[in-house]
């Protein structure tokens, strides 16, 4: 059970991003993950006036707001053109369908969560994070750091022209995944993302599909957990990747 | 802190705790279709129609509904009773618990998608938990629907 003693919709960014330098204030995104920690927070910060809830395409690139609902990037047509299916198929067994509506895309990018569908898929692609004070970085440099008091404002995925395939074993359909496992190829370049394992998503880099699959699943470092070992997690990345990098090979 | 909002068609407003969820503030008001089934955002039967979407109500600030359009099924006897018979005439309603919730993720799909196939009603009814039965009942009740309208 989490209690909150103030709620406060921002009406900038600025007034979200003074009240989050606050340690026990918390950006609630969709409240999901939230919801199930313990612990009080001061002041629930919303963002949800910050018209940040649009997912904006333009010829170079999609421009995806924090408060953007995973069922809104299942739904999105032009995302999904670009990604070949991959971003509805990485998101479409994450419980139902009214979880989506509430759970934010910033919330899952932001969690850095072991678990997420989303940024496996996003890994995936060429994509940047816009922080309010930290600015633009690549989405890979950001997974990597530990979260800080700044604000996610919005992904930015450039539309390189690329293949995409999104697979994850899930022992059952709206659980938790097993493994995630999003494969890419753009310009010459080969990408296996890798979530779930059960650490967060991370990304392999290979100029060839041969052997790739292998040299994935050898360099992701996998671990135990009630879902499954490691040796089959690492088998799993293998099989995955192959199967990610034979569909690619099939829209050629 | 105040808040302002649609209930099912009427304009209410009343004082609130920052942390209530909107489950509660609705079960508070007497909207006892609205139950509670796991307290981890899986089993959907707090479904509810914010501006006409399905979203779990046990995951949601009644502060963040302020200002929004909440339909509960008390609101949508109508649009229900057109489908609910069918279900129950196959005997999917054994404890009933679960029915609201599905019954309002129905109301939600039919919206979206008045024609589903069988792969889209189970996959947008995959959020809705039913533990008495295999789902099969509720699937061919919602077929047959379907199937009298053509």
């Amino acid at each position: 059970m989490f209690t909150i003693q103030n709620y406060v919709r921002a009406q900038s960014l600025e007034e979200a991003w003074e009240l989050n330098q606050k340690k026990r204030n918390r950006v609630i995104g969709g409240m999901l993950w939230l919801k199930m920690s313990r612990g009080s927070v001061q002041t629930a910060i919303d963002l949800c006036d910050l018209g940040l809830n649009t997912i904006e395409e333009t010829p170079a690139e999609f421009s995806i707001g924090a408060m953007v609902t995973l069922r809104q990037l299942e739904l999105h047509p032009g995302l999904n053109r670009y990604s070949q299916g991959a971003v509805a198929k990485a998101v479409q067994d994450i419980v139902g369908v009214q979880f989506r509506n509430l759970a934010t895309v910033g919330g899952s990018v932001w969690g850095r969560f072991g678990f997420s569908d989303v940024l496996t898929v996003l890994l995936a692609m060429d994509c940047h994070v816009e922080l309010y004070k930290g600015g633009i970085l690549p989405l890979e440099e950001f997974t990597k750091r530990k979260p800080d008091r700044d604000i996610l404002v919005r992904l930015i995925v450039k539309k390189v022209p690329g293949r995409f395939c999104y697979q994850a074993m899930r022992i059952q359909r709206t659980d938790f995944p097993v493994i995630t496992c999003a494969v890419s190829t753009r310009s010459g370049e080969y990408r296996a993302a890798v979530g779930a394992r059960p650490g967060r998503a991370m990304v392999i880099q290979g100029t060839s599909p041969q052997g790739f699959a292998a040299a994935v699943a050898e360099q992701v470092p996998t671990g135990s957990n009630i879902r499954g070992s490691a040796a089959y997690r690492t088998h799993l990345i293998r099989v995955l990747t192959q199967r990610g990098l034979d569909e690619i090979g099939r829209m050629d | 802190m105040e808040i302002q909002l649609n209930l099912n068609g009427r304009l209410v407003s009343d004082h609130i705790d920052a942390d209530l969820l909107l489950i509660d503030f609705l079960r508070s008001r007497g909207y006892y279709s609205v139950k509670r089934g796991c307290e981890t955002s899986n089993c959907g039967l707090c479904t509810v129609l914010l501006d006409g979407k399905p979203i779990l109500s046990c995951s949601v600030l009644a502060a963040r509904a302020a200002g929004h359009h909440v339909q509960t099924l008390e609101g949508l006897q109508e649009e229900a009773r057109e489908f609910v018979g069918f279900i129950a005439d196959q005997g999917a309603d054994q404890c009933g618990f679960c029915n609201p919730g599905f019954v309002m993720n129905t109301i939600a799909l039919l919206r979206e998608n008045p024609d589903p196939t069988d792969d889209e009603i189970r996959q947008y009814l995959a959020g809705n938990l039913c533990r008495c039965s295999g789902y099969d009942g509720q699937l061919r009740g919602i077929r047959n629907f379907l199937n009298s309208r053509k």
